[in-house]
């Protein structure tokens, strides 16, 4: 079972500000309530023993990098994560990738976007503004990390690699 | 150079060959490209256009040399994409401008247009090479981008703003690209600019499809009607699709770009009727076609300003126009082998009609495929399933939880694309249900849960 998955969607923080990167005034504000909500759950994560990812942004928000990591058998699996913010956005979700996995998984898209038209691309719809990333990572890179990471490794498509 | 210099020297000979086994009666041997340059309605075997400036002779197009002077930008040059592209370039459009960032694969050769040496190009290069050699004459720009993120947009805008033959803002966009982020996209730039687009889309079983046409402020937008499964609250469970892997067929992709092209002629060169909505269901051979009314609760600020600008002109239109005779043309059909008129009572005249429900119910027969989808991801819904075992005290938490529940594998008895992102009828954003409605909802499928 994956331990993100184990977390609670309702503690975290809802967001208000349906803003998007083209709205000049208001996307400050919704800038501010993502890292609020993203900060809230990797506290929550942390407090559980269930750290499984860092993020930040270029400057202007619109474009995010980080780490994301699961275990299996004891073994930490770590990649490397990143998403634009659409102009669409918070209207249509980010597009996690994970360039590194492109190729090896049928549930991926051109560059490493992860698959999340299923299991959370229509609960994104229905919450349009409240989610935010932080549900994103939540509900969508999550799931799908519990379900392909396994998967990859079975398969023999990733290897552990031991930190330098 | 000196290989070119060979070459030239060996189709030389290879033309004095052709003439002499075919004897040309007193007939001039032309260059091929220098018959495309100028648009001639001479009908001879060597006038590219002979058959297409015909239709000016049989009274369907009054200037047909007038497909010369417009711009089209298609976003998504795939399987429907790359189909439409040559037809535009074949009915010696003007300047096509192509949007894509993905490459030729291997996989794509059960569409048409992209030859298997292609796998691994760039699809707006591979595109714009096979276009300039069928058609020397049109102007091909590619762009290899994605137009969902903040630069490419701009770029994006700024190409149909000033990317016509005269630097000026371009006639017609065209979407076929296969996700709702792009459309999206493509809608929040044709609303913010008032240029019209078409919008198209076929099915992930590959057995239907549909095209659209919106003329911001004057017909329903993306954004009006929003994709069938956020504006019903369809369950997602009934949205499973096995992995990524959408299944397509040249037909189906063909039929829709050819609808597509077939509408894109009759806006610009001002003949027939141009269908605001026009669906395919292959299974039972089924053409709706309906008129979709913006929504005047529209979320996109853009649309809306739209509207009120259409309301104006069509008020200072009906009083500076009044003495002017409306010549209205009936288009007469030999026959009607598609039924297009089958549904015509269908029509969405009323705007207060707007959520009414035989547009949706149309649309909802139409698209639903019985089609019982395996159900891979289970693991990952029990994942989600897990996260609610805890509990939530907002009462907002509370309806998100309510809608995740839903998530947990039960029977789906059909499949409903939101790739094709049919547009439905409603009058609200169709964000938020009533409480009692979540309630009644949750009850349903924690019944639903019992049950399994």
């Amino acid at each position: 079972m994956d331990d993100s998955s184990k977390k609670t969607l309702s503690s975290i923080p809802l967001l208000k500000t349906k803003a998007g990167p083209r709205d000049k005034d208001l996307w400050p504000q919704r800038l501010k309530e993502e890292y609020q909500a993203l900060i809230q759950y990797v506290q929550n994560n942390k407090d559980a023993d269930n750290d499984w990812f860092r993020l930040e942004s270029n400057s202007d928000g619109t474009r995010w990098f980080g780490k994301c990591w699961t275990y299996h058998n004891q073994m930490k699996y770590e990649f490397d994560v990143e998403f634009d913010i659409p102009i669409t956005f918070p209207v249509t979700s980010p597009e996690i990738a994970i360039p590194e996995l492109d190729g090896k998984t049928a549930k991926m898209y051109r560059g490493g976007k992860i698959c999340l038209s299923d299991h959370f691309k229509p609960l994104w719809a229905k919450n349009v503004p409240k989610f935010g990333i932080a549900h994103a990572m939540a509900l969508g890179l999550g799931p799908w990390l519990a379900v392909e990471v396994p998967d990859l490794i079975e398969k023999k498509l990733i290897k552990y690699k031991e930190k330098a | 150079m000196e290989s070119l210099e060979e070459l030239k020297n060996s189709i030389e000979s290879l033309r004095n060959l052709f003439k002499d086994l075919k004897p040309l009666d007193n007939e001039r041997v032309i260059e091929p490209s220098s018959n495309f340059t100028t648009m001639s309605d001479e009908v001879k075997d060597s006038n590219p256009y002979s058959r297409l400036m015909a239709l000016k002779r049989m009274g369907i197009v009054d200037n047909y040399e007038k497909i010369r002077d417009f711009t089209v930008a298609i976003v998504g040059i795939g399987g429907v994409g790359s189909v439409t592209a040559e037809m535009l370039t074949r009915c010696g459009i003007g300047k096509l401008l192509l949007f894509d960032y993905d490459k030729v694969e291997l996989a794509n050769m059960n569409r048409m247009f992209y030859m298997p040496h292609q796998a691994g190009i760039y699809k707006v290069d591979a595109a714009a090479k096979t276009l300039n050699f069928i058609n020397p004459t049109v102007i091909i720009k590619s762009y290899n981008m994605n137009i969902t993120t903040v630069d490419n947009f701009e770029t994006f805008q700024n190409e149909l703003l000033h990317g016509s033959l005269t630097d000026g803002r371009i006639d017609l966009v065209l979407s076929c690209v296969d996700n709702y982020e792009g459309r999206m996209t493509i809608n929040t730039a044709c609303n913010d600019l008032g240029l019209p687009w078409f919008e198209s889309g076929v099915s992930e079983n590959a057995v239907s499809g549909h095209i659209q046409f919106i003329n911001p402020g004057e017909t329903a937008c993306f954004a009006c009607a929003p994709p069938l499964i956020v504006a019903s609250s369809i369950d997602e469970n009934t949205l499973k699709k096995d992995g990524v892997c959408a299944a397509s067929l040249p037909t189906t992709m063909a039929i829709i770009a050819g609808f597509l092209v077939q509408n894109v002629l009759k806006k610009l060169l001002n003949f027939g009727e141009v269908s605001h909505y026009l669906g395919y269901n292959a299974i039972n051979d089924y053409f709706p076609r309906m008129k979709l009314q913006p929504n005047p609760q529209c979320d996109d600020r853009n649309c809306i300003r739209r509207q009120n600008e259409y309301k104006e002109k069509i008020i200072t239109k009906t009083t500076s126009e009044v003495n002017v005779p409306m010549e209205t043309k009936n288009v007469v059909h030999d026959d009607n082998i598609y039924g297009i008129e089958l549904v015509q009572d269908e029509v969405i005249t009323n705007e207060n009609d707007f959520s009414a429900g035989d547009g949706v119910k149309i649309l909802q027969e139409f698209e639903k495929q019985s089609d019982v989808m395996e159900m891979k991801e289970e693991i990952m819904n029990d994942a989600i399933d897990d996260a609610m075992e805890d509990e939530a005290d907002e009462e907002e938490s509370d309806q998100v939880v309510a809608q995740l529940s839903g998530l947990n594998p039960a029977s789906a008895s059909l499949a409903t694309s939101n790739k094709t992102s049919v547009p439905t009828a409603t009058a609200g954003n169709g964000n938020n249900t009533g409480i009692s409605d979540a309630d009644a909802d949750l009850q349903a499928r924690l019944d639903n849960l019992r049950r399994e």
